[in-house]
């Protein structure tokens, strides 16, 4: 198998492409122009950074730099997700469990099954696959929950003054939120191969690996993400509606 | 304020933000005040469970929020969610619709006939005390005098009504408590 090689130079080249970027919003006066500097910017030095990181602990061979640095995701993940899900009372610890649950049940189903063995290059890039994936799917469910809630707060309270518990109130709010937070993984996965290659199978088949390798891998990562999503949301939602109410079964303010 | 509401029916009168719908919020805890104490019967409401005085007083929104469903899935929401099921045909009867509304879908029913489902609603858990939060704000002239009739014809059931209007207050009320600036003017 033959293995890419890619130096600075070429890296610099292809700020070729940034620069078209810059140009489209300069032109169309999108003032896009520093997001996209920035986003250069940090998407080559955070790279950089984990690439290095992860260089060290496939080095050392450590299980336990794994785990640590899974948490460092899950807590990154999670700061990321409470930021677009500010309109939560209380959605920090949800978020966390839910991208913690997500990753340990995923990575352990996988190590179960024989997938991949216990070893650092295979725990970590999917691993950080599958909080990427579970903290967008987080983000975009209680984003939803929380304008649910405001938009639906007549309905909710006229179930509360029927004697609804919270749960029995928040109910159809809370599956319509989990919804929203597992469907664009869904479409994605249906169009796949036809609308976009997913990056794992495009990085194989670049690397150099077998068409059939590369999808059988493809596969398995797209259904472990897929369980992965549904889990991550259906913890943050079912915990995140609490937040909206008191003890007594009353809309918080 | 200190204000004792009896058995019967009671309107609270007063212009909007004179905080009627707050109080009334305060008496089957769907809100709770910053101090002071309300009771139910004697007993302090946050000493009681919420959902058993939810379901012995009763309230009837300002702007109906039927379920998706027929009208009788709405009737029959309160008693399933206590886990009974009743027969919704009293209790819509009791609203002032036949039993032709029973099937039909309640989104599709005109605000006045959708307000009386959740009379209807509401009827149907048999509350001790109906809690009415200007229940006809949003009604014409004669989809108001149906929910009137209906509340009218009531037996068994103490009404608190909250309202605007000082003709409704003496139409449907037996007392009226006028309310200004959170604080009750007359009694």
């Amino acid at each position: 198998m033959s293995t890419v090689s890619i130096t600075l130079g070429e890296v610099a080249a292809s700020l070729a492409l940034i620069a078209v970027a810059i140009a489209v919003s300069f032109w169309r006066r999108a003032e896009l122009e520093q997001d996209i500097a920035l986003a250069v910017l940090r998407s080559f030095v955070q790279l950089t950074a984990v690439g290095y990181v992860i260089q060290a602990i496939f080095d050392t061979d450590s299980l336990w730099l794994v785990v640590a640095l899974l948490a460092g995701m899950v807590a990154f993940g999670a700061w990321t997700a409470r930021g677009r899900a500010k309109a939560v009372p209380g959605a920090t610890g949800p978020i966390v469990l839910a991208l913690s649950v997500a990753a340990a049940v995923t990575l352990g189903l996988v190590l179960a099954v024989g997938v991949f063995e216990p070893e650092p290059r295979y725990l970590v890039p999917v691993g950080g696959m599958v909080i990427g994936n579970s903290m967008t799917a987080v983000a975009v469910a209680l984003d939803r929950l929380a304008d649910e809630m405001h938009d639906g707060r007549r309905q909710i309270e006229a179930m509360l003054a029927l004697g609804a518990t919270s749960r029995q109130a928040a109910r159809a709010t809370v599956t319509r939120s989990l919804r929203s937070g597992m469907i664009p993984l869904i479409d994605s996965t249906k169009t796949t191969g036809i609308v976009f290659f997913p990056g794992t199978m495009v990085g194989m088949l670049v690397a150099g690996a077998e068409p059939i390798d590369a999808v059988r891998l493809q596969v398995v990562l797209l259904w472990v993400l897929l369980g992965a999503v549904a889990l991550a949301g259906l913890i943050a939602v079912s915990l995140g509606y609490r937040g909206f109410f008191t003890a007594a079964h009353q809309l918080r303010d | 304020m200190t204000l004792s509401i009896r058995s019967g029916s009671t309107a609270l009168l007063g212009p909007s933000g004179s905080g009627k719908s707050t109080l009334l919020r305060l008496l089957n805890r769907l809100g709770d005040p910053d101090e002071g104490v309300v009771r139910f019967h004697g007993t302090n409401v946050r000493e009681l469970d919420p959902l058993e005085l939810r379901k012995r007083v009763g309230l009837v929104p300002q702007l109906p929020a039927p379920v998706a469903g027929s009208v009788a899935d709405n009737v029959c929401l309160g008693p399933r969610l206590h886990g009974e099921e009743i027969d919704p045909e009293g209790p819509v009867r009791q609203a002032g619709l036949d039993a032709s509304f029973l099937e039909r879908d309640a989104s599709r029913l005109s605000v006045g006939e959708q307000q009386r489902v959740m009379l209807a609603r509401a009827l149907a858990l048999e509350p001790e005390v109906l809690l009415l939060d200007e229940p006809t704000a949003s009604l014409d002239s004669a989809a108001t005098a149906a929910v009137e009739d209906a509340l009218g014809n009531l037996q068994g059931v103490s009404l608190v009504l909250v309202t605007h209007d000082r003709a409704q207050a003496e139409r449907l009320a037996e007392r009226t408590v006028e309310l200004r600036e959170g604080r009750v003017a007359t009694a």
